[in-house]
């Protein structure tokens, strides 16, 4: 057709080759309508991320708090008439000192005691003058933690003014507060999912009422459901692929602009504030790979849902096909 | 597979009523036996397709008892109807081809259902196409085939993969006399070569030119003349 001039005998020639296309697919693209869907898991992947992102870098926050308290904890002296506070002070670090798992003492001397206070009592104080009590900085090892309770009573006994402040109370709030964060991401992440599977559940049931026909003459050719699903859940792991890609590589572009924003503007009273409440924006390798299994995770979810939505469907079709007493929806065949 | 069997499926008793209705098929007893060649007749809504819907184990019967290649179908687990299905060829007289394949790939489909690889089937769908007058066509898309070839393109299907018996819905409803009778003449030979055929059918000058046996539907009822 192409050229004019070749024969009829050159195009009988060609005939005995006729070729067949490749095959086409059982359900065309163009029948499962994937756009808004793939909107749909997009906005889903992204937030399942982003929360996933979240809880990750609060935890990893709190993680470092609770280490950098633990890693001390404090010998409080508080002064009194009969009480020679240099003796006791280090009285104190010496006993804390034969315990095992406390590497280090160091005693908080007059200047930088002065130097706490300051914000509330100004410059230029007078220890001497006021009842201010001391402090004993022990560092411990926090892989092998000395015995508190045994330490505790030792400094009562021998210095009964002595307090050991083992910081216990504000690491069981972080600890709560890392809980606490981690359970409430698990929870909208668990909301995240179940609004994604009913939304591929009302995608696929829509795919297969629009596709009925070709449902229907796979029945008749002798097509298991299993081999009908396979048909329907390739496409929704196209399209799930394509919208978790997308969602996911949102939320990880949006952490990195927050980190890189963060690096750039260090020391900075915003970047301060913001390091403050949240930490600091970075999440990460194990982020990112946290953010790249959730993208698998939302593809791999989308097609079993699919692949069992399809099945029970034409489950469903079978049931109402093959009895008669199902009036309301007898099939045209 | 039960190749001594002499009859491929046997029917007992049985009715068929949908939903509250009154029943449309009436203590129907008979055999298809194995390479047989029978029209199943009678007036429009007697039943007819009905009756090729519980043959082809694709409804089930409000009573009575139907053995398929000597299983008792109300006894088969529903995952393994498709394996007994792949047994029977069925043609309707709409065709059901679907529109976005093209003659090749719509013949093929059963073979592509069965999880063959196409490499091992083309070039038995390319004969079979041949042998149903489409060796020209096998890169249409149906909509573009004329009634008699998408007749032809459904039989074709049907026939891929040699079942034991074949059921066909008026298939020379929407055909010409001179195309009912090349048809006709592939079914017979199709039933040369050993499978059953069963022809749903009101075209008595179809009926005319093949001394088989008859299958009448009649309200319900169904009478056999040898």
């Amino acid at each position: 057709m192409e050229n004019p001039k070749s024969t009829e005998t050159s195009a009988a020639a060609r005939r005995p080759e006729m070729r067949v296309r490749p095959m086409a697919p059982i359900v065309p693209q163009a029948n499962v309508s994937g756009n808004a869907l793939m909107l749909v898991i997009a906005i889903m992947a992204f937030l399942a991320c982003l929360t996933y992102g979240a809880v990750s870098m609060v935890r990893a926050t709190a993680a470092s708090w609770q280490s950098q308290i633990s890693r001390e904890i404090t010998i409080q002296i508080k002064p009194d008439e009969t009480l020679d506070m240099e003796a006791a002070l280090q009285d104190a670090r010496d006993l804390a000192l034969t315990f095992d798992g406390a590497t280090n003492g160091q005693i908080v001397d007059r200047a930088a005691t002065a130097r706490l206070l300051e914000p509330w009592l100004g410059a230029g104080l007078d220890l001497d003058e006021l009842p201010v009590p001391r402090l004993v900085i022990i560092t411990i090892d926090e892989q092998n933690p000395p015995d508190f309770a045994a330490m505790r009573r030792a400094l009562s006994e021998q210095i009964p003014q002595a307090f050991l402040d083992d910081h216990r109370t504000w690491v069981d709030r972080l600890v709560a507060m890392a809980r606490t964060t981690a359970f409430i991401g698990t929870a909208v992440l668990v909301l995240v999912f179940s609004a994604m599977v009913l939304t591929v559940v009302f995608a696929t049931r829509g795919a297969l009422s629009g596709n009925r026909h070709i449902v229907e003459v796979l029945h008749f050719v002798g097509a298991e459901a299993g081999f009908v699903a396979s048909e329907f859940q390739k496409h929704f792991l196209k399209i799930s692929l394509k919208g978790s890609l997308a969602g996911g590589a949102l939320a990880a572009l949006c952490f990195a602009i927050a980190g890189f924003w963060q690096s750039r503007s260090l020391a900075t009273p915003q970047s301060d504030q913001a390091t403050a409440l949240f930490g600091t924006f970075s999440i990460g390798f194990s982020g990112y790979l946290g953010i790249a299994i959730t993208m698998i995770v939302i593809a791999m979810l989308t097609t079993l849902t699919a692949r069992f939505t399809v099945m029970r469907t034409i489950y469903e079709i079978d049931l109402i096909r093959s009895d008669p007493a199902r009036t309301d929806t007898i099939p045209d065949a | 597979m039960s190749t001594g069997l002499t009859h491929l499926i046997h029917f007992e008793n049985v009715g068929l009523r949908y939903g509250m209705g009154p029943e449309v098929l009436r203590d129907l007893t008979f055999d298809i036996p194995r390479r047989s060649f029978q029209f199943l007749t009678g007036p429009s809504g007697a039943g007819k397709t009905t009756l090729l819907r519980l043959l082809f184990l694709s409804l089930q019967p409000t009573r009575g008892l139907i053995r398929s290649f000597d299983r008792d179908i109300s006894a088969i687990p529903r995952d393994e109807l498709p394996m007994l299905r792949r047994r029977i060829g069925i043609v309707f007289q709409d065709f059901r081809l679907l529109d976005h394949l093209t003659t090749y790939e719509n013949v093929a489909l059963p073979l592509r259902v069965r999880g063959k690889e196409e490499i091992s089937y083309r070039a038995d769908v390319l004969e079979l196409l041949k042998w149903v007058g489409l060796g020209e066509r096998i890169n249409v898309l149906p909509p573009v085939l004329s009634g008699g070839e998408k007749q032809r393109a459904a039989i074709a299907r049907a026939l891929i993969d040699r079942p034991e018996i074949l059921l066909a819905d008026e298939p020379t409803g929407n055909v010409d006399p001179p195309m009912a009778r090349r048809l006709l003449s592939l079914f017979l030979e199709l039933n040369r070569l050993g499978t059953a055929v069963v022809i749903a059918t009101h075209d008595l000058s179809l009926m005319d030119q093949v001394e088989a046996r008859r299958m009448i539907l009649s309200q319900g009822r169904l009478d056999i003349y040898d």
